[in-house]
């Protein structure tokens, strides 16, 4: 996973609520079996609309997406974050998020950061207003940045330490084998097996 | 202090725990298909990891596979069930492939053969992993790299959820159901509502339902924003699960029995959110938005957006939906009734909707698929399927089918229907399409008039 610290990038703002899954990456570009092209698959739906805000040519190489409450929910696909990662997102600022979508972007290393509605809305007006604005997201001080404004954000200190390093979750869970093996000595015998 | 249901069974998980860390959770069953989960075996392959316990993992195909029978057309979906048939393979897990007596939709063979019990810890690379906390485990969806981690490791690091009650006081009215009261405890709490937490749903009209029932309610808990939904285990969930194939035996089960008495939440535990909900006060349900939050009483109007919590996404809703405010939901016509998946694909949903059709007709096309071919097998046993196939409605494979429309069964664009599953998302049955979320019942009247409709309205 690459590591993530700071990152510095233009903006899309999605005013809706409730993106679920299911729209950030119809079932149709499930069927793949690579991890990669999901791109394409992005909001597919949606981008048939040449009025949907990401073919505004303004916001063309944004890499940070303004998303309205209760973004990711739904499906637990980790294609919707792999789409977004692949089309150049590296940061979804929302005022709430979806627990396995989120769960699932700091497994791949894409940012979400909560913010409040009332921040995320000013943000929103202000890429509006100047698509060229450029705002600044910095995982160790846990703070967003723009236009002489700012706001902090709360991440747990784990998830930041193993984002801003960029570790594999399986490789630090590996490192507790011998826990696992003794946890699995009391587990109680009537506990089923699938042979 | 007492504890709840959910922090007894996660406390007897945790591997390990550190400051500062998410706990390491032990995970007892893990469940796989088609899907999720060809990028994990991947990963594994790349790392050169094994399965750390091929004989606490199953797997199914299930969201690709066609309901009628017959070979997968689609070269792209037949490539992802041969994915997971190889990777089956090589890593030593047992697979229900197609045509197999044991295929079905994954959150069905899990608790038909028994695997599903009380107190474990349950995942699956999907979100309606929820539905097996009926039984009184904490059962929840992971993404792909999840599914890796489990693979690998047979644990996950995870943060306890808050805990929330939604306590449901009184009795069903007779002709209301659990997929009724789930849709009426999604639209009051919110698909937001249940973020962060675990539910457990508590109260006489959850002690009142059968296990397929329970089930019906926890599958939905992830349409709340919940991961995970619990019932704790009683009487009925023993009786369910007694002589099971993978059930404990002789003084196993005695052993078992015990302990999984012992996991009701205790009087005097807290509970982070408590929701209330008068169950006598309940009739049929149904949605007329674009998620499992929109949603009212059959017998109400089409709501106009300012008289909602988010006007903004009801009137988008609204103009998706081609509805108008105002409009009695009895009113709305649809073209296709689907009866089935992991929320209402169970024997007792067939019966509900064979009790409804028996002896009528139906116009509008009629899907209905069982969950898994044991429940297929089941209700030919009774003659279900003669009674759908008399009424006019097809008798399908097991499969998710239209849930989700991945395999050919999708809705054509601004076609509607109604449909026992458990998403309105926007194109969810096929791009386009429009779905009215029901019960079976509601689901079988509908396919008898055409609109929107209850057992009781049919003469
Ligand atoms: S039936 Fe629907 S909700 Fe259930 S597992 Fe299949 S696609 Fe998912």
């Amino acid at each position: 996973m690459e590591a993530f610290t700071v990152h510095t990038g233009r903006a899309v703002p999605l005013r809706r609520s409730n993106v679920d899954t299911d729209q950030i990456i119809p079932a149709v570009w499930l069927k793949q079996v690579s991890r990669t092209g999901f791109e394409k698959g992005l909001f597919s739906a949606w981008r048939e609309d040449p009025d949907f805000v990401l073919n505004d040519p303004a916001h063309q190489g944004a890499s940070i997406l303004l998303a309205g409450p209760d973004f990711g929910t739904g499906s637990s696909r980790e294609h919707a974050v792999w789409a977004l990662q692949q089309y150049g997102f590296r940061v979804v600022i929302a005022p709430r998020f979806g627990d396995i979508f989120r769960n699932n972007s700091t497994k791949m290393g894409l940012l979400p950061v909560v913010l409040p509605a009332s921040v995320v809305e000013d943000l929103q007006s202000a890429v509006e207003t100047d698509p060229a604005l450029e705002i600044t997201v910095d995982l160790r001080e846990r703070r967003v940045s723009w236009a002489g404004r700012s706001a902090g954000f709360e991440i747990d200190d784990y998830t930041r330490w193993r984002l801003t390093e960029g570790l594999d979750d399986i490789g630090l869970t590996l490192r507790n084998a011998d826990d696992i093996g003794a946890y699995e000595n009391g587990r109680q015998p009537w506990l089923p097996t699938t042979v | 202090m007492g504890r709840t249901l959910a922090e007894k069974v996660w406390e007897r998980h945790v591997v390990r725990r550190a400051e500062g860390e998410p706990d390491l959770l032990y995970i007892d069953l893990h469940l796989i298909h088609e899907v999720t989960s060809p990028q994990a075996f991947d990963g594994l392959r790349m790392a050169e990891r094994p399965v750390r316990r091929p004989e606490l993992t199953i797997a199914t195909e299930d969201h690709n596979v066609p309901t009628v029978r017959g070979p997968i057309e689609d070269p792209v979906s037949r490539t992802q069930v041969e994915t997971l048939r190889k990777n089956c393979a090589e890593f030593g897990i047992r697979l229900h492939p197609m045509g197999d007596a044991g295929q079905g939709v994954v959150h069905i063979i899990g608790p038909q053969f028994g695997l599903t019990q009380p107190g474990m810890t349950i995942v699956c690379g999907d979100s309606h992993t929820s539905t097996h906390g009926a039984f009184g485990g904490i059962a929840f969806g992971i993404g792909t790299s999840e599914v890796e981690h489990v693979l690998a490791t047979q644990t996950l690091p995870a943060y306890r959820p808050r805990t929330m009650a939604v306590e449901v006081a009184g009795e069903l009215p007779a002709g209301v159901t659990a997929k009724d009261l789930i849709l009426a405890i999604i639209a009051k709490i919110g698909t937001g509502g249940g973020q962060g937490h675990i539910i457990e749903y508590r109260g006489e009209a959850i002690r009142g339902l059968s296990m397929e029932g329970r089930m019906t309610v926890c599958n939905m808990s992830i349409e709340a924003g919940a991961r995970a939904g619990m019932i704790a285990p009683d009487e009925t969930t023993f009786a369910y699960l007694k002589g099971r194939p993978h059930a404990p035996r002789g003084e196993m089960w005695d052993a078992a029995v015990e302990y999984w008495r012992s996991l009701a939440t205790d009087e005097d535990a807290v509970f982070d959110t408590v929701v209330e909900v008068d169950a006598s006060a309940l009739t049929p349900f149904v949605t007329w938005g674009t998620n499992p939050g929109q949603g009212a009483p059959l017998g109400s109007s089409v709501p106009d957006p300012d008289d909602t919590g988010d006007p903004a996404a009801a009137r988008r809703a609204l103009e998706y939906m081609g509805l108008t405010a105002g409009t009695p939901l009895r009113e709305v016509e649809v073209d296709t009734v689907f009866v089935g998946s992991c929320t209402n694909g169970r024997l007792e949903d067939l019966r509900a909707a064979a009790d409804v059709l028996r002896g009528r007709r139906v116009v509008t096309r009629t899907l209905i698929v069982p969950g898994s071919m044991l429940v297929k097998l089941q209700a030919e046993q009774e003659g279900l399927h003669e009674v759908f196939r008399a009424a006019g409605a097809e008798w399908r494979e097991a499969g998710c089918s239209m849930c989700l429309g991945m395999n050919p069964d999708t809705l054509a664009p601004g076609e509607r229907s109604a449909s026992t599953s458990n998403r309105n998302f926007e194109g969810r049955q096929g791009k386009g399409g429009r779905t009215h979320l029901v019960s079976p019942q509601v689901a079988a009247a509908t396919a008898v008039t055409g609109k929107l409709t209850a057992p009781a309205d049919l003469v």
